[in-house]
């Protein structure tokens, strides 16, 4: 296993307490910052790092830092997204519940380098439980000095809260994130103007994922370019990987990027292989709005390259044969698994997360997802497959925020990638009356057939 | 000052300006159609996406075109812009898409709707939309409410524009009502069947680009193209008093705001001049309203007109009929 930067010391008992956090090094980013850095400075560090948003855009933390308003004389603020809800995804939730310092650890650094006096944990309401644990280590945080007035006896001081959403996946944009941390409904804001210029109350913000703050911590610990040097290209860091489906052993791993996708589903430090060893037949590698991607495309390039867990190589292709690091919800497949339900469910989803706001997002999931409930209860004609296709391109770019696109992009993937098994479904009404069709009998696809006879 | 080229043609325009705005300064066919902009509402647009059109060169500093296409609305000029609006075939495509989107879950119950004539929908859906539906499903619907005693919501023709929201925040004094839930389910509704009651609430009707919002005093008098149009006025202190009077007859069967070329309203009318005073008597009339030949509305509605005008028209009609486009004149009447 490569090295552990965010999940160290996870194991270790009541690490979830101040106590054993600081004792196992905790703070000492923040002691390293107040007392020997400029703001300026952490911010370069931050940019010498290459760290990458991890919520799933993956648009260099750094350089969105610096972005920030500086000049304004309006508060700035640092907004932790923790509405993690994309399907597949539950990495921050995971890093959230058992080791809270490590959030917090990293709200303080990062405050200090935006100049944030406030600072915001927007979470998403789901995680009601985690609220409370939160609460509990900044409080902690507080009776020990690293939160309020003075920090460290230094003149920078910050208040933290954490501000429960109401159970919305919208509200995961980071504008409709701060429309609901204003107490407005969470409707995505047309940009620009960005966050950076006018964000939270029209102020300065830059809004970052949890584990993109968690990972400041080691950066200010052990210097930028110690943290760029793990990673391939511009893939930097290590990335928590929420690994499901199909597999041995599911769960949140932390891999240095570059571990390629075949170690990582089939090496016992990681996935463990496939569940009951039946052959791989899709994965979707960064959460439910990424394009899926067939066996032999996840594990090779089009090129023929190996395929690694990194940016880069997992775009590889495009849209046409590649898809994306994204969140890093890695959904595995075995053979069993129908695509065309698998993409209802989704479907089903973004449907009902749409916030409602632009005509596309708002008539198109619904569409898409009432067509697929066709298809896959055997009601569909051959004329929906290219339906499908045709309102997933209508959707994609031309809506205000990007969920319409992470609804248009799983469609037109997985009909890409398996058109047959549509045609199929479209074919044999009867044979897909059971809902685990595939699990009763593996669907094999007519070119595949023809290999084995 | 910032010049932008939209469809070919050259305009300077104050910096700030959205490429709307500046569209509907060259006017003619150029200008992107708009169902939820409303130039006097603060923070309309943006929600719709029939005005996206396609930035082939973002700047003059900055040639790139813009990646996405945007919505001309929201979008503001720059100096050197060059805007593709009905010269690009993915602004065609993408616009039909949305008009179709718009359309899949709206009853199309025109022969039975009041706004129907004077709907920016059905105008849309004619101009940009496909003549069949790959619509199969059941439509979503909603029950009519009443949302005071004057105004009938009919939610399941509403496209969500939003604009009858803004009226309710800006233009009355207390926000009355919103937008519950979310996705194809949000509805427009006020909090729990509360009545809007406010004297500039009947506005909501006139900025309604669908017949989701319809006056109740005149729903299913008549047909809005056997009415005739008059543009009159009265002495009111809350409002400018100017209105257009639908008549049958010698009754005023619906009082309106004044509606601009683009179907935007810049003054508001209150409750009193539109509901209280239905008799000719109370207004002094200024004369029949220009309607657009264009629009239904305009049939058996004579107008003096000028004959060169009258030829340029057929000059064009017969160029359309060859299939060459042809922007339309400004006004054909006087």
């Amino acid at each position: 296993m490569g090295r552990q930067l965010l999940l160290e010391h996870i194991a270790e008992p009541g690490i979830e307490t101040f106590a054993v956090y600081r004792k196992k090094g905790g703070y000492a980013s923040v002691e390293k910052a107040l007392k020997t850095m400029t703001p300026d400075q952490v911010t370069e560090e931050v940019k010498i790092s290459g760290l990458r948003g991890r919520g799933g855009a993956g648009f260099p933390a750094g350089m969105k830092w610096s972005f920030l308003d500086r000049k304004s004389e309006k508060p700035r603020y640092l907004v932790c997204n923790a509405d993690e809800s994309e399907p597949g995804t539950f990495k921050d939730r995971y890093l959230m519940e058992k080791i809270p310092h490590l959030l917090i650890e990293g709200m303080i650094t990062g405050s200090y380098a935006l100049g944030a006096k406030t600072s915001y944990i927007y979470i998403r309401g789901e995680y009601m439980y985690i609220v409370g644990i939160l609460e509990k280590a900044i409080d902690e945080a507080y009776a020990n000095g690293f939160l309020g007035k003075n920090i460290l006896g230094t003149d920078y001081s910050l208040d933290l809260y954490v501000h429960p959403g109401a159970g919305a996946y919208i509200c995961g944009e980071e504008t409709a994130l701060l429309e609901s941390l204003e107490g407005k409904r969470g409707n995505p804001r047309l940009k620009p103007p960005f966050p950076a210029v006018s964000g939270l109350y029209a102020s300065p913000t830059v809004v970052n994922n949890v584990e993109t703050i968690a990972a400041v911590v080691p950066i200010i610990n052990n210097g930028g370019a110690e943290y760029a040097k793990i990673g391939i290209g511009k893939s930097t860091g290590t990335k928590l990987i929420s690994a499901s489906g199909h597999i041995k052993k599911p769960g949140v791993y932390e891999i240095e990027l570059g571990v390629p996708v075949e170690e990582f589903i089939y090496s016992d430090q990681y996935c463990g292989g496939m569940l009951t060893n039946r052959p791989l037949k899709a994965v979707v590698a960064g959460g439910s709005s990424v394009p899926i991607l067939p066996a032999d495309l996840i594990l090779k390039t089009a090129k023929g390259e190996k395929r690694l867990m990194t940016y880069e190589s997992l775009s590889d292709g495009g849209f046409v044969s590649g898809s994306m690091l994204g969140s890093g919800g890695f959904i595995v497949m075995d053979d069993t698994t129908c695509i065309v339900r698998n993409l209802w469910s989704f479907a089903r989803f973004y449907h009902h997360e749409s916030c409602g706001q632009c005509s596309p997002c708002r008539e198109g999931t619904g569409w898409m997802e009432k067509v697929l409930h066709r298809i896959e209860h055997g009601h569909g004609h051959m004329g929906d497959i290219d339906l499908l296709v045709d309102v997933a391109k209508k959707i994609e770019g031309n809506t205000i925020c990007p969920l319409g696109d992470a609804a248009a992009w799983p469609v037109a993937s997985a009909i890409r990638h398996f058109r047959e098994e549509f045609e199929y479904h479209v074919k044999y009404p009867e044979k897909i009356k059971n809902p685990k069709h595939f699990a009763i009998e593996p669907f094999l696809s007519e070119k595949k057939l023809e290999l084995v006879n | 000052m910032a010049k932008v080229t939209i469809d070919g043609v050259e305009i300077e325009v104050p910096d700030g300006t959205t490429i709307l705005n500046a569209a509907r300064q060259i006017g003619g066919a150029s200008v992107p159609p708009a169902m939820c902009y409303y130039s006097s509402l603060k923070g309309s647009g943006g929600k719709c996406r029939v005005c996206l059109v396609k930035v082939a060169q973002g700047s003059a500093k900055d040639p790139r075109p813009m990646p996405k296409l945007v919505a001309s609305c929201s979008t503001n000029v720059m100096d050197g812009m060059v805007v593709q609006n009905l010269t690009s075939p993915e602004v065609l495509e993408a616009r039909k898409g949305v008009v179709e989107f718009l359309l899949i879950n709206h009853p199309l119950d025109c022969p039975v709707c009041d706004q129907a004539g004077e709907c920016d929908l059905q105008n849309l859906a004619y101009e940009h939309g496909a003549a069949k539906t790959r619509y199969e499903e059941d439509r979503r619907t909603f029950e009519k409410i009443d949302i005071g005693d004057k105004i009938k919501l009919h939610m399941t023709r509403c496209i969500l524009c939003y604009r009858c929201t803004m009226v309710a925040d800006q233009l009355t004094e207390k926000r009355v009502h919103g937008v519950m839930n979310r996705g194809d389910a949000s509805e427009i509704s006020t909090y729990i069947s509360k009545a809007v009651d406010n004297d500039f609430s009947g506005n909501m009707i006139d900025v309604c680009p669908v017949g989701a919002l319809t006056d109740k005093t005149f729903r299913f008098k008549s047909r809005v193209w056997f009415t005739k149009p008059l543009d009159a006025h009265r002495n009111c202190t809350k409002c400018s008093g100017k209105v257009v009077l639908w008549m049958k007859d010698d009754e005023v069967l619906r009082v309106s705001a004044r509606k601009d070329q683009y179907g935007e309203v810049k003054e508001f009318i209150c409750n009193e001049c539109r509901y209280d005073h239905k008799t000719l008597a109370d207004w002094t009339v200024e004369g029949p309203r220009h309607i657009d030949r264009s629009s239904v509305i305009a049939q058996n509605h004579y107008e003096k007109i000028d004959l060169s005008t009258l030829k340029k028209e057929i000059d064009r009609q017969i160029e359309f009929q060859k299939g060459k486009p042809v922007p339309a004149p400004k006004t054909l009447a006087q």
